[in-house]
């Protein structure tokens, strides 16, 4: 047992139309420190909403298990304190926010992280310059920090400004929900680079993914796959080529 | 920048309290008896040693407002006013005239102290010099119940040509200037609360800025209700000749109290040719508790006539507090080429109503207008906004955008908008746009997954969505508006 994330026999479910529908039905998983684990499965296993219910949704409804992170209760923290204890996570549709400037949306992220974790805030030309490097290094147009808040961007430009928030906001661990879709090569090369940059011993990663290729930049720990709300296999990097090829019905036809 | 910074940690610690600034200052007051007379108002006109003819002009408003009933159109629900049961002129008693800092009584400038108002800041009062290349100076008339105590500047504005004073002190110095105007925008009958400013209003601003002058700072008023149970009627003229220009700045806070306090306002501006007026508000007047109880009733009328070519008047207010607000500033754009502005924010929590919007009347041709009306509404408040764009025979080419966005917080607040669009020209372009939108659970949940906490969430979205009338305020105006508007919305979500 790490003492990093640990998921155990995790639950939740989702209020819909006055209907509880049940997602997570019991996820186990444990991700030690320095590792990039990968989740894939089929349309409507469950994979987002792990996303969520780690990172704290309020819509979905905890009925069972334990998630803990360096020791903590996840669960039983705020959004902003799981942001601000090291979660980040990606979304798979990064929301818009009109008439809010990138920059100035970005700074006070930044500056709230780091004053929950007890780090000196920034100046507005220190973060500037910062927040310059990193969405240059992320070939990302100077303008994209003007303009308000993924208000207009393209998809590609989204998924840029969502590892360009990962980058800054320095977290421990890293929840990618689909960041890959809607890329183009490039733009895929680009994102996998940004996370790799991050790499290191005291940072480990959840990718939701349904393809093979960016797992070629990304070099992945280990392959999970999910299904009906569980985690039906677990392999090292092979696993993921093969699902690739093969699809997932015969792992499905095997759990069932 | 120290008056800014000021002005910022005054409202960061307002941020502290659910109000922080109810608090009543100790000043001996004169006071008048309770009640509305003929000798209320003479007593009112011989108080502020008025001349004969503005004592006249007082009694015959008084006489249209005897005759006239409280406006109901408005969607604001408020227990009857009983117009009797109010004082109408309060003033601190004083030394005549503070001529310098020592002479004004250090109890009212301790007030100001604890409102963060940069007025406190001696060198500024005082006059003193800026150094050249640091940000432009303020100008402050401070209105302290109905007298204005101390008013700073006055060398540089009278260097240039401005004038900037009580009115009351104008109605005596200025006489000729003010009956020219007075009246000339609002007259006195033009409805229920405008009459009752008129007849019995006790201060406020009169600015003149001559032909060719650019005014060399902005100008500043703050306003603020201190004496129990008066009413505070101010009257504020502001005349820009040809080619001149003035931004003047209204802010306002007051202590808290139990019971409701009328606040009845006029404002008038006047723009000859080439003239600009930009006047910006920034209102915080008590709102009254988190049941709706006690808090201010702000029925004001604010006009602005463009009455020369090319001439521009641009409102722009943030409105948070009053338990209700009853407010449309207004242009009449009757020279050829004139523009009129309105931007507005309003936000209302808890119990508070807002009826408000504003006024566009094309006479001229090619007279422009533009509306931008953002309104936020949480608790169980209800805000409306109200505007008419008309365009006369006259006036071709005319043309208005209008654009009215409604953000609402939680499920037990309202938001409405009434537009009243009347076009009798053929060649006039009108376009109006609304949306209503809520605050959405994934804008919340992208920014705390962030980090931000709640209400620096709502915050943010909340100046996002008013961004397009915040960046019309002067920057220090800015920065403290932002802040307001968080204040207002504290634990208005979860």
């Amino acid at each position: 047992m790490s003492q990093f994330l640990e998921i155990s026999g995790l639950c939740a479910q989702i209020d819909a139309d006055g209907q509880k529908k049940q997602i997570l039905r019991g996820v186990d998983l444990s991700i030690p420190p320095g590792e990039v684990h990968v989740i894939m499965g089929p349309n409507g296993s469950g994979k987002s909403t792990l996303s969520y219910v780690l990172a704290g949704r309020e819509e979905y409804e905890v009925t069972a298990g334990t998630a803990t992170f360096h020791g903590q209760d996840l669960l039983a923290m705020e959004p902003e304190e799981r942001a601000a204890a090291g979660l980040f996570l990606a979304f798979q549709s990064p929301i818009e926010l009109p008439g809010v400037n990138n920059a100035n949306f970005l700074r006070t992220a930044v500056n709230a992280v780091r004053r929950a974790r007890g780090q000196d805030e920034l100046d507005a030309v220190a973060f500037l310059k910062m927040a310059r490097e990193a969405a240059k290094a992320l070939s990302m147009a100077p303008d994209m920090l003007k303009r308000n808040v993924n208000v207009g961007f393209s998809g590609g430009e989204k998924k840029r400004n969502e590892v360009l928030q990962m980058t800054l906001l320095q977290p421990t661990f890293a929840i990618l929900d689909e960041t890959d879709s809607g890329l183009d090569v490039d733009a895929l090369r680009i994102v996998a680079e940004g996370v790799n940059r991050l790499r290191a011993p005291t940072f480990s990663a959840l990718v939701i993914t349904h393809h093979q290729k960016l797992l070629d930049y990304l070099v992945p720990d280990r392959i999970h796959v999910m299904a009906r709300g569980r985690i039906i296999l677990s392999g090292g990097p092979e696993l993921a080529r093969q699902i690739d090829q093969e699809g997932y019905t015969k792992f499905l036809a095997e759990v069932a | 920048m120290p008056a800014v910074t000021q002005t910022r940690e005054a409202v960061e610690k307002l941020g502290q309290s659910t109000y922080k600034w109810g608090f009543e200052t100790d000043i001996e007051m004169d006071m008048a008896p309770k009640g509305l007379n003929e000798d209320i108002i003479r007593l009112i006109s011989s108080r502020k040693e008025e001349p004969e003819w503005m004592l006249e002009w007082r009694l015959a408003a008084y006489k249209t407002w005897q005759a006239m009933e409280e406006p109901k159109w408005a969607k604001v629900a408020f227990p009857p006013i009983d117009y009797q049961d109010a004082h109408y002129y309060a003033a601190p008693r004083k030394k005549p005239g503070p001529r310098s800092l020592d002479e004004v009584d250090p109890e009212l400038l301790r007030t100001y102290e604890k409102l963060g108002i940069p007025l406190h800041e001696q060198a500024l009062l005082a006059g003193v010099e800026v150094p050249e290349g640091e940000r432009m100076p303020v100008a402050v008339d401070a209105v302290f119940d109905s007298v204005s105590v101390a008013t700073t500047f006055r060398k540089t504005l009278e260097e240039a040509g401005v004038i900037f004073c009580p009115i009351s002190e104008a109605v005596r110095e200025h006489p000729d200037l003010v009956r020219k105007y007075l009246g000339t925008v609002v007259p006195a009958g033009d409805n229920f609360f405008s009459a009752l400013n008129s007849a019995v209003f006790t201060d406020g601003s009169f600015v003149y800025v001559p032909k060719g002058v650019r005014c060399p700072m902005e100008l500043s008023t703050y306003f603020r209700i201190n004496a129990k149970n008066t009413g505070q009627f101010e009257r504020t003229l502001i005349v820009v000749e040809e080619g001149g220009s003035v931004s003047y700045l209204e802010g306002c806070t007051a202590p808290m109290r139990d019971e409701n306090q009328l606040h009845a306002a006029v404002v008038e501006l006047v723009a000859m040719d080439d003239a600009s007026i930009k006047y910006s508000t920034v209102q915080n007047w008590y709102p009254g508790d988190e049941n709706g109880r006690g808090g201010i009733y702000n029925f004001v009328t604010k006009r602005g006539a463009c009455r020369g070519a090319r001439s521009k008047i641009s409102w722009t207010q943030v409105e948070t507090g009053s338990a209700i607000t009853w407010k449309y500033p207004s242009c009449i754009l009757q020279g050829e080429g004139s523009v009129g502005e309105f931007y507005s924010v309003a936000v209302t929590n808890n119990h508070q109503q807002a009826d408000t919007g504003t006024k566009m009347i094309h006479l001229g041709r090619n007279t422009r207008s533009t509306i931008i009306a953002k309104t936020i509404s949480a608790g169980r408040s209800d805000s409306t906004y109200r505007g008419l764009v008309r365009v006369q025979p006259k006036a071709s080419g005319a043309r208005n955008f209008t654009q009215c966005d409604s953000l609402l917080i939680g499920d037990q607040c309202g938001a409405h908008t009434v537009p009243y669009i009347e076009s009798r020209n053929m060649h006039a372009r009108i376009e109006h746009e609304a949306t209503t939108s809520k605050i959405s659970e994934d804008q919340l949940f992208y920014c705390r997954q962030r980090g931000l906490s709640e209400e620096d969430a709502v915050g943010l979205i909340v100046n996002g969505f008013c961004r397009d009338v915040l960046k019309e305020l002067p920057m220090e105006f800015a920065v403290e508006a932002q802040k307001l508007l968080q204040i207002s919305l504290e634990g208005s979500v979860g």
